[in-house]
């Protein structure tokens, strides 16, 4: 399966869709969010893979 | 999905410039992009002193990585507002710049104003007595941060002040005031706001990138920032906007940067106009001496009466 974090959430996905897919089926804009995986930015083209671990970071945040 | 330029694994894909990146690639083409806005809007030299407004983000963060990488004579500036509703907001960002300098630019000065410890109230003490502020801490922070950082941009005798802002920043504001038709500020919105009666110039060297690519900058190159919004300002009126122009971005690349860059072509050349900006009169107050628009106190000397 393949763990995906937003924000404080958590879930599992199963392994072969695509970043684009995962960001979608959260109801996620993908102009608003980046995906990490193992620490390295990821295009959202890209397909997991099972034991995958995936961060996906809003893009608008903190800072005054 | 293959890098645009050298064919290796693209991490990043930027519609509107039908480009797709790998992470040297990206860094290369961001580094690049900042010189020329630099160099194309006329912000400053490699030899002008520039003041950085930090703010422990992404974007203020990576704007100044990006300037010190390129050679500028860069200084940050953070300002401790006191925020911390539970969550040491302003502890945790303050932390974040001065980590930003341990790690990535130890050679880097950075300044430190504590509002409540230099001026004796915190943005969250001012909005709960000032009628200013009642319910609006935000209105409070920017007249704060403005005054503070036109005192520091003086003391040290720089160029400019720097922000963070990106184009996603500019374009909601735009949004917002042409849906509004607020035609004072439609004609002064700009990357650069020059100098005037005694307050600094500001320039904004990220303003042609969108904020997924300076939040792509800084997680590429390893920088810690504050992830969690000020919790004053969830669910501010521009955040709204930003999601509404996302939506648009996200069936029609390319239509944020559309509608600010044509925005600025179009007032350059005359295609719009708002007639003259009106030039206010400005004179110093005569508490702290910094422009003001007020007859006798500047309106942050008053926060204090």
């Amino acid at each position: 399966m393949v763990k995906v974090i937003y924000r404080d959430r958590q879930w599992t996905v199963k392994p072969g869709s695509t970043v684009r897919h995962i960001i979608e089926a959260a109801g996620l804009n993908p102009e608003s969010v980046l995906a990490v995986r193992d620490g390295k930015l990821i295009n959202d083209a890209t397909v997991t893979r099972d034991g995958d671990t995936i961060k996906l970071v809003a893009v608008v945040s903190g800072g005054v | 999905m293959k890098c645009t330029r050298c064919g290796g694994v693209a991490v990043i894909q930027m519609r509107q410039h039908r480009l797709q990146l790998c992470e040297q690639d990206f860094i290369e083409w961001f580094t690049a992009m900042t010189r020329r806005t630099v160099d194309e809007f006329r912000m400053f030299t490699v030899t002008d002193p520039v003041l950085v407004a930090v703010s422990g983000g992404k974007d203020s963060l990576g704007l100044w990585d990006v300037l010190l990488r390129l050679g500028y004579e860069a200084e940050g500036v953070y300002i401790h507002l006191g925020i911390d509703e539970g969550l040491a907001y302003s502890d945790r960002s303050l932390e974040m710049c001065r980590a930003f300098v341990a790690q990535h630019q130890p050679q880097a000065r950075l300044h430190v104003v504590d509002l409540g410890q230099q001026y004796g109230q915190t943005i969250p003490q001012l909005a709960r007595t000032k009628t200013r502020g009642r319910g609006k801490a935000c209105a409070l922070c920017g007249l704060v941060k403005r005054h503070i950082m036109n005192r520091v941009a003086r003391e040290r005798g720089v160029a400019a002040i720097a922000t963070g802002h990106n184009l996603d920043d500019e374009v909601a504001v735009l949004m917002q005031n042409t849906l509004h038709w607020q035609t004072g500020y439609l004609a002064r919105q700009a990357p650069v706001l020059e100098e005037q009666d005694g307050l600094a110039r500001k320039v904004k060297p990220l303003v042609r990138f969108y904020e997924r690519e300076t939040a792509a900058y800084t997680l590429i190159r390893g920088i810690d920032y504050i992830y969690d919004e000020c919790p004053f300002a969830r669910g501010s009126t521009t955040n709204r906007y930003k999601e509404v122009l996302n939506e648009l971005e996200r069936h029609s690349p390319g239509t944020k940067q559309q509608f600010y860059l044509q925005f600025l072509r179009a007032r350059e050349s005359g295609r719009i106009a708002f007639g003259e900006a009106e030039r206010v009169r400005l004179q110093p107050c005569r508490r702290c001496g910094q422009p003001t628009t007020a007859g006798d106190l500047c309106a942050f000397c008053r926060l204090w009466e």
